[in-house]
């Protein structure tokens, strides 16, 4: 718990700038309708070597705001700045952004089935990398791509790199996309939803590389999941989106064990436990609001059990609610902080 | 201890052995695209004729250009006017000069109204005909995949009040409405006629069916996630565009050029049937079956030879095309799955 709140202290406390540094992001798609924002005002800092799990539901924008460090989402940055390493991201020349992705910042996507090129051999793609960022010669980067390959755990990686995706396990082509994206040796890798078309033990080994990935060249990660066993496993820090939002933050212990937000709390409680087969799974009433028609108040609200008053009319700030944890909701302004932990019940 | 480890070693050495076989295989099994090509091409009988027709006639061609250059027995432009009109397989009668004696003193498809060998004529026209049609397509391929290309990659971009997508591919649209033949037919009349300029005005007039499925692959590929990907690693877009997406798009691509060749061809034919095409002592085949037509009666040689000539070569390269789009097709499909 102390490590974790030194962890969360080395954001700005210490006075070290954190190495990606979102503040008040927003991300609109332009429709035949207007504007429609995906992404609403999310701030959100990362430290050297940190690993921040950025958790929700399929359109509450963690993917967006994930594309959006990397400018590849099809999304406009209407307002904001995401600072890496000091430089504004979002207004970067498009040619200053190629030498960061790949070079400083990599990324791997949901579907390793899909995110290979069907035509070239995977050792002609990693080299690719290497070569365009690098500047190796086509000897060095051979040479280059078979550490890569044996480093994330494919065996027999000399006959291996003449192969072609199809030819290749989902596992093993998550490994070659890991490859890809640490050859350069980032400073901050992107993973979105890593493990989530991959069976189950190999989520776990992908996890396990990612780790241990994570530990040899000191990177930091942002996990997209909304996979919350991954999360309690490899992170160190927890945001929870919604609708655009971000709804509660704070140390993954903390999180998982006094959820102050009712949408934490009710993602907790649709977790199926294996102890208690026998139990219904409890499914979140309602649907995410569509981006094109929130409420003027707090966007959980029509779905939420604790809904009063000021919820329909006024949207919650982040209030704090312990060290480092704070939660988008009434219930935790000023007096009535001592309701957190309900989530436990 | 020592005894019961003896006999076990022998049983696993084959086990060992096995495995390692069966990895071996697993990725020895390394099928380059390329090869599962060809694996799913060979099935096909016709293709296969198809392409045994084409590679003989591309040695044909080559042999020609070599013989017919260089070998003066073999000049397609030498007059024996003692032998003309010879039908074919005609031996060369005792008034030829010695220096212009035939090979074999024997006229294998006979002679021209004036003693001209048909054969070695044929010979120098396989050439013309075979690099007009591959230099011809080539042309349109370049110009083709690119502006497909940047029609699918830059569509959205815009330049002013439209976009580069409109732009391109409504300039392929005014293209497509010329009466290509004509355009051809004028332009001939106007340059010098020569091999080149024919090949030149035959590309730059057949590159739009390419370019629109250059488009529509491209346009399909850039929703994909190695395309994703790929700009995620840092790429280039000219780097993305020619490198991942063309690459990827070439399927319908090949099949298309492949029957282009053969459009191309019989433009070529038609154009020195026409007399517009190459200058008259060159010999093409549509030249020479033009000079036959006046003889159709009494030397039916003269049309029949260059006309089935076109017929098989412009037939071999149809089968092949139908049998590259057959062979692609699955591996597309495979590919997705």
């Amino acid at each position: 718990m102390a490590a974790v709140n030194e962890g969360g202290g080395r954001l700005g406390a210490e006075g070290a700038p954190p190495l990606l540094s979102i503040r008040e992001l927003r991300v609109e798609f332009a429709t035949d309708a207007g504007p429609v924002p995906a992404v609403r005002g999310v701030d959100l800092q990362l430290a050297a070597g940190e690993t921040v799990a950025l958790v929700g539901e399929s359109g509450s924008g963690k993917s967006v705001t994930a594309m959006s460090v990397m400018r590849l989402s099809e999304g406009r940055i209407a307002a904001g700045s995401i600072e890496f390493q000091g430089r504004d991201l979002a207004s970067l020349p498009e040619a200053e952004m190629r030498s960061i992705r790949g070079g400083q910042i990599g990324m791997i996507f949901q579907d390793p089935m899909t995110s290979l090129n069907p035509v070239f051999t995977i050792g002609r793609q990693i080299e690719e990398v290497l070569v365009l960022h690098q500047r190796l010669s086509a000897r060095a980067a051979r040479t280059q791509a078979l550490e890569l390959l044996q480093r994330v755990g494919i065996s027999a990686p000399a006959s291996r790199i003449a192969q072609y995706a199809h030819e290749l396990s989902g596992g093993m082509k998550q490994r070659v996309m890991l490859a890809m994206a640490i050859a350069c040796r980032p400073r901050l890798l992107i993973a979105d939803e890593p493990t989530t078309a991959l069976d189950v033990t190999i989520q776990a080994q992908i996890i396990e590389l990612l780790r241990s990935l994570q530990q040899e060249f000191g990177m930091a990660v942002l996990l997209i999941t909304h996979d919350l066993g991954v999360v309690a496993h490899f992170a160190e820090r927890v945001l929870v989106m919604y609708a655009g939002k971000i709804v509660e933050q704070g140390s993954v212990r903390d999180v998982f064990k006094r959820a102050s937000h009712p949408y934490t709390q009710a993602l907790l409680a649709a977790l199926p436990d294996p102890l208690k087969p026998k139990k219904r799974l409890q499914a979140i009433p309602g649907r995410v609001p569509s981006p094109s028609m929130l409420p003027p108040g707090c966007a959980f609200c029509a779905r939420c059990a604790f809904a009063f008053e000021p919820c329909a009319e006024q949207e919650p700030r982040l209030f704090e609610v312990g060290p480092q944890h704070s939660a988008a909701c009434f219930l935790r302004e000023g007096p009535e902080k001592s309701l957190s932990g309900s989530g436990e019940g | 201890m020592s005894i019961p480890v003896e006999p076990v070693t022998p049983e696993l050495a084959p086990g060992a052995a096995r495995a390692a076989h069966a990895d071996a295989e697993a990725l020895g099994m390394a099928e380059t695209p390329a090869r599962a090509l060809w694996r799913a091409f060979r099935r096909d009988r016709l293709a296969m004729l198809g392409l045994y027709v084409l590679l003989a006639s591309l040695v044909v061609a080559l042999l020609g250009k070599l013989l017919t250059g260089f070998w003066v027995v073999f000049d397609p432009a030498a007059v024996r006017l003692p032998d003309k009109l010879l039908p074919p397989l005609s031996a060369a009668s005792s008034a030829i000069g010695k220096d212009l004696l035939p090979p074999f003193h024997y006229y294998p498809f006979g002679t021209d109204e004036l003693g001209r060998n048909v054969f070695a004529r044929m010979l120098q026209g396989a050439f013309v005909s075979l690099s007009v049609g591959i230099v011809a397509v080539g042309i349109s391929l370049v110009i083709g995949v690119t502006v497909g290309g940047l029609a699918g990659f830059y569509g959205q971009r815009k330049l002013g009040p439209i976009s580069v997508d409109s732009l391109l591919m409504r300039f392929t649209d005014v293209v497509l409405c010329f009466p290509t033949f004509f355009l051809i037919l004028t332009v001939v009349a106007l340059l010098p006629p020569s091999i080149y300029n024919i090949m030149i005005v035959i590309g730059i007039t057949s590159w739009m069916s390419t370019a629109r499925f250059v488009r529509a692959e491209c346009l399909a590929l850039r929703e994909q996630d190695f395309i994703t990907a790929a700009t995620a690693l840092g790429l280039p877009p000219w780097r993305i565009l020619f490198r991942h997406m063309i690459p990827n798009a070439m399927a319908p691509v090949l099949v298309s050029a492949t029957i282009n060749v053969a459009h191309a061809i019989l433009t070529e034919s038609a154009l020195s049937f026409l007399g517009f095409g190459v200058r008259p002592p060159y010999a093409t085949w549509g030249n020479i079956l033009a000079d036959g037509r006046s003889y159709i009666f009494d030397a039916p040689w003269l049309f029949l030879i260059p006309g089935a000539a076109i017929l098989v070569v412009v037939l071999a390269f149809n089968l092949v095309g139908e049998g590259l789009r057959d062979a692609l097709n699955p591996k597309l499909r495979k590919r997705v799955g």
